[in-house]
């Protein structure tokens, strides 16, 4: 592996653990908040597969720097400043229609990602997403049928569940941008050409939504910034809740 | 005693189970209902306390296990309240009476989870002193609860372990860690041992339920037992026992204890304690909240049938 491709790769392997800790971490904040036990379950069931896919890749993005960094040193010991996740995972966790929308939106996303980053000549990266698509399915299954019933429910979910579509929508463009790192991967077939995936999204999001009695905006407000680092308010506080405990007490086992 | 009355004692006495559609005297019934429904209850609060630091867990390791726990724990009460509904209450009605008030829940819960160690000591202490508790449940009377309890146990068995592995972390860390683990048994044993109940001369429902077999061994005779265990564990951590009269007694082949603060026992499972009303309050919010998401499903629902009964015509 080239030095140049070496540092993309951590790069890579970094935002998609970003991504996959702070997407995990805000499914868990419904734990106990739920409409009802079984959604409590469901919901730790998401998140723990989020969690751990941000394990796989913060493992390799450490073995690839190599500087005696681990996991936990990705997670806990990095700045919003530093983060690279997509602005749509850092979103607050809202009402459940919110939660389930932005849910819809990640699962359709990684529905054509995950078999993408599949093909990758990086074994791991690879593996990786053998293990994710599986996932993935099961994710998508759930998100689905709680847009369609929000959607199509009452008065009250269906304006919920509009008003959340409404209010995601703008967080949706950057997650199908490439910048020189994601292009120099995909050349290399490494990475996923995101751009790539944006009209099978389009197509499936909108299918969905359609079914669900929603509407599918066409503003063409957007916003975008997470792969630079240049995030919204809400990261900065997630991150402090995070990683207060664990920077407390510098170098610490747990 | 009635035909139904003997045949029911006959079966207690030869351990075999009682099942759902098992002719049972009203009081068993009722007496199972406020225990099984009292165990799920525990459960379903018991999510919020440790909930509290799942978004501060301090590595992902321990997150994605304390993740695992409370939903376990969530499973729990979905189990138990469906073995409470095979006596003919319904979870709605249950999770009524918690909301009220008239059901009660273990009060272990009311204490505030303040530390990482407060953490690692409840999967240590308190699922340790539950499944102490549970592993005797397992010959409870009524079937569909006892084949909950030998599911649960096992699942409980691997919380304990992982709780006492995290305190094991804390206790041969930095001094700020053990301190930490120091401060958080401080707190915990002792609501930990008033888990087990009122000592059995003032236990309500312990004697009848003891002849049924709902309960097999006494508030005691259980708190002995986690005691027992429990000194050890805290030697291998290298703490100091909350308890300074801890003495092992020969004679008995136990050890002997300070006894309990039975007021603050009292206080706290009559409304009084640290968290009482936030837990409840909590649960309300979170039930309220969701009244929306569950008035959709059945919306939804209702479409759905409706268009099926369209098409069918």
């Amino acid at each position: 592996m080239s030095e140049a491709i070496k540092a993309a790769t951590l790069e890579y392997a970094t935002r998609l653990g970003d991504d996959s800790v702070v997407l995990g971490h805000r499914i868990s904040e419904w734990i106990s908040y739920g409409p009802f036990l079984e959604e409590d379950i469901a919901y730790g069931n998401v998140s723990l597969d989020y969690i751990g896919r941000a394990r796989m890749f913060y493992t390799y993005a450490a073995e690839l720097a190599n500087d005696g960094r681990d996991e936990d040193d990705f997670a806990y010991m990095r700045n919003d400043r530093e983060y690279r996740n997509l602005l749509l995972m850092e979103m607050p966790k809202g009402d459940f229609a919110y939660s389930q929308v932005r849910q819809l939106f990640a699962d359709v996303y990684y529905t054509y990602l995950l078999p993408e980053l599949l093909k990758s000549k990086d074994e791991t990266l690879s593996a990786i997403a053998a293990k994710a698509i599986k996932e993935t399915k099961y994710h998508l299954r759930r998100s689905r049928d709680w847009v369609l019933r929000l959607g199509d429910g009452t008065e009250e979910s269906h304006k919920r569940t509009q008003k959340a579509v409404d209010a995601l929508w703008g967080y949706t463009h950057e997650l199908f941008d490439m910048d020189e790192t994601e292009q120099l991967l995909a050349d290399e077939g490494i990475g996923v050409d995101v751009s790539k995936l944006h009209d099978a999204w389009l197509a499936k999001v909108t299918e969905i939504l359609t079914e669900a009695t929603l509407t599918v905006p066409t503003e063409e407000w957007a916003v975008r910034g997470g792969r630079t680092g240049y995030h919204t308010e809400n990261l900065g506080h997630m991150l402090t809740e995070m990683q207060i405990v664990h920077r407390s007490h510098p170098g610490c086992k747990w | 005693m009635t035909p139904e009355e003997q045949n029911f004692m006959r079966k207690i006495e030869a351990e075999e189970k009682i099942e759902p559609k098992d002719w049972m005297p009203e009081q068993y019934r009722k007496n199972l209902i406020r225990q099984i429904s009292q165990h799920a209850h525990s459960e379903v609060i018991g999510m919020q306390p440790e909930g509290n630091y799942i978004t501060r867990a301090p590595s992902l390791r321990r997150k994605a296990v304390l993740i695992s726990k409370v939903q376990d724990e969530a499973g729990h009460g979905l189990y138990l309240y469906s073995a409470a509904e095979t006596l003919g209450i319904s979870r709605s009605e249950m999770i009524e009476q918690l909301q009220s008030g008239k059901a009660k829940y273990s009060s272990i819960f009311n204490y505030p989870v303040l530390t990482w160690a407060d953490v690692a000591a409840i999967g240590w202490l308190v699922d340790g002193a539950a499944i102490v508790n549970q592993v005797s449940l397992q010959r409870t009377s009524y079937g569909p609860y006892s084949r909950g309890m030998i599911r649960i146990c096992k699942e409980e068995s691997f919380h304990q372990r992982q709780g006492y592995e995290a305190m094991l972390s804390l206790a041969k860390g930095s001094p700020e860690q053990k301190a930490m683990a120091q401060d958080a048994l401080n707190r915990f044993y002792w609501p930990a041992l008033m888990m087990f109940g009122p000592h059995d001369s003032e236990s309500a429902h312990s004697q009848k339920s003891m002849e049924w077999k709902i309960k097999r061994e006494t508030n005691d005779d259980l708190r002995q037992k986690f005691v027992d265990q429990t000194v050890k564990q805290i030697e291998v951590l290298g703490l100091d026992h909350p308890d300074k009269a801890i003495k092992w007694n020969e004679e008995r082949g136990h050890y002997d204890s300070s006894d309990l603060n039975w007021d603050e026992f009292w206080s706290v499972i009559n409304g009084n304690g640290h968290c009482n009303r936030q837990r409840v309050e909590h649960h309300i919010a979170a039930h309220d909240e969701g009244e929306w998401v569950r008035d959709a499903i059945t919306a939804y629902n209702e479409k759905k049938r409706a268009k099926k009964a369209q098409q069918a015509a």
